[in-house]
């Protein structure tokens, strides 16, 4: 259970490190910065969703278990 | 985990309905600009309350058919999450109301009490209310079948209230609150044909949402149940 809360909040640092580097990415910059911005938001709406969504998924893998286990 | 396809549609319709809810164009109206985008967010916050709320319903017929206390889970678990859901609409309403309908230089609906006089409004919140003391009814009963089914007549009650409060009311009053004369968002040829590529499977993906969350509560209701009764023997 603690390996993988670590691994998980490894794979966020990973995850971060790799957007400041496609930041640094040439096309990937003009995006986020074309239309006043607006694919920041997009970025931002989607990241709290799928957190919430991985939230929902950790919650249903513990029910499951807790269901084999009785 | 059991990760069906219906939860994988969930995500999928989601993140559609986020992705194209901000970036894909939508009419240009005066007064609304792009606050219009609300209606895959705020509008099928409703809808999705409506739907859950339907299915509470029919589970709470089905324990008073068969008894069975799962239908009672099944039920209390869809109606709390449809309340949850409704008061999400009412919060993101607000904000969008306030940007929207009050007006600076309208001084009729310059303050926040005119606004609070909406019949829309009020409706919302008694239908809300009536969900509220479905849960305050269940807690005040220990009995367990008493309980289901005394919560199951009342959730009938609820329902059946559900349709002079959000519906009808509404609608026989002067409103600023779009919909007067029908379903605006569910009219075919009302709603602009760019909105309905991204509502309607805004509308199934929230709906579908509120079912996950509600059977992983049911699941967890059940685990107690049986935890309980285990712990009896």
């Amino acid at each position: 259970m603690k390996n993988k809360l670590i691994a998980f909040i490894l794979s966020i640092g990973v995850f971060s490190a790799n957007a400041q580097g496609a930041a640094n990415n040439e096309s990937m910059a003009s995006l986020m910065r074309s239309n006043g911005k607006i694919y920041v938001v997009v970025a931002v709406v989607l990241t709290i969703l799928f957190g919430l969504f991985a939230y929902l998924i950790r919650l249903d893998r513990k029910i499951s278990k807790l269901e084999k286990e009785s | 985990m059991r990760l069906t396809w219906w939860k994988i549609t969930a995500i999928v319709l989601l993140a559609y309905a986020v992705i194209g809810g901000i970036l894909l164009p939508v009419p240009e109206l005066t007064q609304l600009g792009e606050t219009i985008r609300n209606l895959y967010y705020h509008v099928c916050m409703w809808f999705a309350m409506m739907i859950l709320f339907t299915i509470s319903i029919a589970q709470s017929i089905k324990y008073l058919r068969t008894g069975s206390i799962e239908h009672d889970i099944k039920a209390s678990s869809y109606a709390g999450v449809g309340t949850y859901l409704g008061l999400l609409g009412y919060a993101t309403g607000a904000i969008w109301a306030s940007f929207t309908w009050a007006d600076p230089n309208n001084p009729a609906f310059a303050s926040f009490g005119s606004i609070m006089r909406e019949p829309k409004l009020i409706g919302a919140a008694i239908a809300l209310l009536i969900y509220g003391a479905y849960f305050i009814l269940r807690s005040s009963i220990t009995d367990m079948d008493q309980r289901a089914r005394v919560s199951a007549v009342y959730n009938i009650f609820a329902y059946a209230m559900l349709f002079p409060s959000i519906w009808i009311i509404p609608r026989l009053l002067p409103s600023l609150h779009p919909g007067q004369e029908g379903n605006p968002a569910l009219n075919f040829n009302d709603i602009d044909a760019r909105m309905r590529m991204v509502f309607y499977p805004a509308v199934i993906g929230w709906t579908l949402l509120g079912a996950w969350i509600a059977t992983l509560k049911i699941r967890h209701k059940i685990l107690l149940e049986q935890k309980w009764f285990a712990h009896e023997k």
